[in-house]
């Protein structure tokens, strides 16, 4: 199931990659087509943030993950590299957990 | 494939709108054949790098969600777009439904219908074969290094030829090398991620979100990407106690939606409009 889930969003990708190249050469997306597909990913982006930070299973809970993606955050704010924000989150989470919080 | 990244955005789609870049920075037309391909490679290497990074990790964090590492290092053959991947794979480790979690991917794929109209522009079409492969390169980096660079299209022919040439040059050099390092990279992360005993003694739980939250912050600086970001928080924690794993994720793009018709002051700061 999750093989055919993985190449139902490999298919729908390429699908959408290949619009341009095969379909649509020196045309412009209509505006408001093309501002929906730049906000859309901030909606979802954000609920990932929210959702894998307080949530655990169908509760929401308050463990060391929030203080791992608040540093995370004062990296982000300060224009750390992707792969450093990544290292704050999950470094301080861990070093939560290690002094015995969630 | 680091999706949504600054660069990315400054430069999607809007190579045509970026008339005040000054002539001066483009590369003369009589430009050696070594200096291009030293250009080239000074334009795909940092790249490759950054990609490489974000892959490894994703690569660990797809094996931590349950993945087999053959079938992490596929997701990165197949798909080809990191954040969806991380979304996917973030839906799993939730313990959502897959396909919950490929909607969510393909939401946020649906970008690519404009990066790939956007590079259109510059294609010469051709064979079908040309034109498939053209459309596996589309990612983030290739598309955005490629115009981003070239400046706007030039309205004279032969320029305009010479513009496309250097255009798609830069595009297919830029694409396989992050193909390349993406999946590489995936693969190593996710056979490498197995030594790790446990996850969340190296936090790697909360890896994901500071992720998205790296993603996410292009739009928490325009005034219509932040209410989109508040919308989808609120309904996703909203809906969490009640839907399936992975719905509230998939309403939460409505938020997207929704801030199309907020009115918003201090527009003319946003990225792509």
């Amino acid at each position: 199931m999750i093989i055919l889930a993985l190449v139902a969003l490999a298919v729908g990708t390429y699908l959408m990659k290949a619009i341009g190249p095969f379909a649509a050469a020196g045309r412009e997306l209509p505006p408001w087509l093309d501002r929906l597909s730049n906000l859309l990913p901030a909606g979802l982006l954000a609920a990932l943030v929210a959702t894998q930070t307080v949530v655990d299973g169908t509760s929401l809970v308050l463990d060391a993950r929030i203080v791992g993606v608040a540093a995370a955050a004062v990296a982000v704010a300060l224009r750390a590299h992707f792969g450093v924000v990544v290292l704050v989150g999950a470094g301080v989470t861990a070093g939560v957990r290690a002094l015995g919080w969630g | 494939m680091r999706p949504f990244n600054r660069t990315t955005r400054r430069a999607r789609l809007d190579a045509p709108g970026v008339a005040e870049r000054a002539p001066g920075l483009e590369q003369p037309a009589s430009a050696s054949e070594a200096a291009a391909t030293r250009d080239l490679v000074a334009a795909a290497v940092p790249v490759a790098l950054a990609v490489g990074a974000y892959g490894l990790s994703y690569g660990v964090l797809a094996v931590a969600a349950g993945l087999s590492p053959a079938v992490a290092t596929l997701s990165s053959i197949i798909v080809l777009a990191g954040g969806s991947q991380f979304a996917f794979v973030g839906v799993l480790a939730l313990g959502g439904n897959p396909f919950a979690g490929a909607v969510s991917g393909l939401l946020l794929n649906v970008r690519y219908v404009a990066f790939g109209l956007a590079i259109a522009r510059a294609l010469p079409g051709g064979s079908l074969g040309r034109r498939a492969m053209d459309s596996y390169l589309i990612v983030d980096e290739s598309v955005a290094l490629a115009l981003g660079k070239a400046g706007p299209m030039p309205r004279d022919p032969a320029a305009r030829q010479q513009w496309s040439g250097e255009v798609v040059r830069r595009f297919r050099v830029v694409g396989w090398s992050v193909v390349s390092a993406w999946i590489l990279t995936t693969a190593a992360g996710a056979y490498g991620g197995r030594l790790i005993a446990d996850p969340q003694v190296l936090g790697l739980d909360a890896a994901f979100p500071a992720g998205f939250l790296a993603l996410l912050a292009p739009w928490l600086r325009t005034p219509r990407g932040r209410t989109a970001a508040a919308i989808g928080v609120a309904l996703a924690l909203g809906l969490t106690p009640f839907a399936p794993p992975g719905v509230p994720i998939i309403a939460a793009s409505l938020g997207g939606v929704i801030a199309l018709w907020v009115p918003v002051r201090a527009e003319h700061g946003e990225a792509t409009t």
